[in-house]
């Protein structure tokens, strides 16, 4: 290949964007979670590990499981919805066609759609009234406020950007390789799980990663829909960084955060990497 | 068959799931009443987002002036980038993809949280400013990411074949690449512009008093529970997205060719 003289002068406008907002400021929260606050927020140049008290602290573990625990949920709810989803518009005729009912609601703000389940689920919203008016019940029902309305909310806004990556890579799957399966006696779902799912791995793996790392980063699903009984590890970051003005606080648990979908990310890219190197065998 | 209609029952519960909603939206926004039972059609809350919300309209404002200006810089940055990282070699070529992969996973809280705690060290006063570099930064992967894979598909004998014909390198660029480019750039752009118009989090850490966009409107309308004035919007909103959706497909036939 050619070389050409200016060479890397392409990259400067981008190499200094990025590290001067991007990579500075994680630094500064990654430096901010071993400092001390300040008496009126800010921070004191004075070093300490007692930010990362607060990883003991069962309240703090309590969300942090809950975090989790939500955000699990909504990949599983997520992948096994958008899975089959995609492959019928992947397999379809009107390809395109359904294609843009998917990209709609994707194209939708985030918060509009978070507002159009509060219409349903509010106590005085759809879903009650219907049911009174029906005399199925007498009082509305709590349906919001609790963790089963945040894993809801969150699956919605996340499932295009799972059936997304999903199509593209159903899209490529030559079905000509699950006939060859079954003409050598395999079973339907036998050709599915040892032929198709395989082949869509690296798919699965991107809208795992789609739905959970945003998931895990959450603030304004359960901050609108959560109460006080579902709130998440984002809540608290904003809460030590703008109520309680903590910020090496913030910083601390921020980079736990960072830590947790990092490993996560980590995990999944070797998973993938050794499920390559089994099926190149 | 089976799978056919599994994935048929799969497909069809994921659009009433998606739709639903949305439905449900339109049809209130058009109610009489404030509550959520049918006191007959009016248009009275349209009017009211069309001709008394102000604040509405100025946050729209902020919105579309934060979404061009952050995505044309972000497109610029991007494109440029991704031509650098595509045909050069240079030192620091692994530290650039990693930086400019990571916001792509990690979660966008993180993002606002690490640029509001820096601008409040160099105090920069929070406001259309820092939203608009906070837009550009969670932008620029995006926009690289696109024309990079676009880059992947190109024949680099063209380039060549120009330089063979005495193009310099300023020719190339302005004759060949990015003419070839313009479809992979016209998407990262309208990516670019969907995320700033709809990106609630990071802006909510870097917004000033004063400086909210749309998304922000939106939360606080919510919030405050205040009138179904944000049933009119969201209508509007749908429709847009859907006018948008649409034109893009057609706007990219138009480039492809």
């Amino acid at each position: 290949m050619k070389k050409i003289s200016s060479g890397s002068f392409y990259s400067i406008p981008l190499t200094l964007w990025m590290s001067v907002f991007f990579v500075i400021p994680m630094l500064i929260v990654l430096s901010y979670a071993f400092l001390t606050k300040g008496t009126y927020g800010g921070v004191q140049m004075i070093f300490t590990l007692k930010n990362f008290n607060v990883f003991f602290e069962p309240v703090f573990l309590k969300i942090l499981f809950r975090t989790i625990y939500i955000s699990v949920a909504v990949t599983i709810i997520t992948v096994i919805l958008a899975v089959p989803t995609a492959y019928f518009i992947a397999r379809s005729r009107f390809k395109q066609e359904l294609l843009i009912l998917v990209i709609i609601p994707f194209w939708t703000n985030f918060l509009i759609r978070i507002y159009s389940w509060i219409s349903i689920l509010g106590s005085n919203g759809f879903l009650n009234t219907f049911l009174m008016k029906l005399g199925i019940i007498e009082t509305p029902l709590k349906l919001l406020y609790n963790t089963g309305s945040v894993i809801l909310i969150t699956v919605y806004t996340s499932l295009p950007f799972a059936i997304l990556p999903l199509y593209a890579i159903i899209e490529k799957f030559d079905f000509s390789l699950v006939e060859a399966a079954r003409d050598l006696g395999a079973t339907n779902s036998q050709a599915f799980r040892k032929v198709f799912l395989p082949n869509i791995k690296s798919g699965i793996t991107t809208a795992i990663l789609f739905t959970f790392i945003p998931a895990m980063g959450s603030y304004a699903i359960p901050k609108l829909v959560g109460g006080t009984q579902a709130t998440m590890l984002g809540n608290i970051i904003a809460q030590h960084l703008t109520v309680t003005r903590n910020w090496p606080l913030a910083s601390a648990i921020s980079a736990m955060l960072i830590l947790v979908t990092s490993v996560a990310l980590l995990l999944f890219m070797r998973a993938e990497k050794k499920s390559k190197e089994v099926s190149d065998e | 068959m089976n799978k056919r209609r599994t994935s048929l029952f799969f497909f069809i519960l994921s659009m009433i799931f998606f739709y639903l909603p949305l439905l449900i939206l339109v049809i209130y926004s058009f109610n009489e009443g404030r509550s959520s039972t049918w006191q007959g059609f009016s248009m009275k809350w349209y009017k009211e987002l069309f001709l008394y919300s102000d604040n509405i309209w100025k946050a729209f404002k902020y919105s579309l002036i934060i979404g061009i200006l952050s995505s044309l810089t972000s497109t610029l940055i991007g494109t440029l980038g991704a031509i650098g990282i595509h045909w050069y070699h240079f030192k620091h070529k692994n530290y650039l993809k990693v930086i400019t992969f990571l916001p792509l996973v990690i979660p966008d809280i993180i993002l606002g949280v690490s640029l509001l705690i820096m601008f409040a060290t160099i105090k920069l006063e929070l406001g259309l400013t820092s939203i608009f570099i906070a837009h550009t930064t969670f932008n620029i992967p995006f926009v690289l990411f696109i024309v990079l894979s676009r880059l992947g598909e190109f024949d680099y004998s063209i380039v060549e074949a120009a330089y063979d014909l005495g193009a310099n390198e300023f020719q190339t660029l302005k004759k060949v690449i990015l003419p070839m480019l313009t479809p992979a750039i016209v998407s990262g752009f309208l990516m670019a512009l969907t995320l700033s118009f709809d990106d609630f989090v990071t802006t909510f850490f870097v917004a000033g008093p004063g400086s909210s966009t749309l998304p922000l409107r939106i939360y606080s309308m919510i919030r405050l529970g205040v009138s179904p004035v944000v049933n009119a919007l969201s209508v509007l909103l749908i429709v847009l997205s859907i006018a948008f959706t649409l034109s893009t497909k057609s706007l990219q036939k138009y480039f492809v060719k």
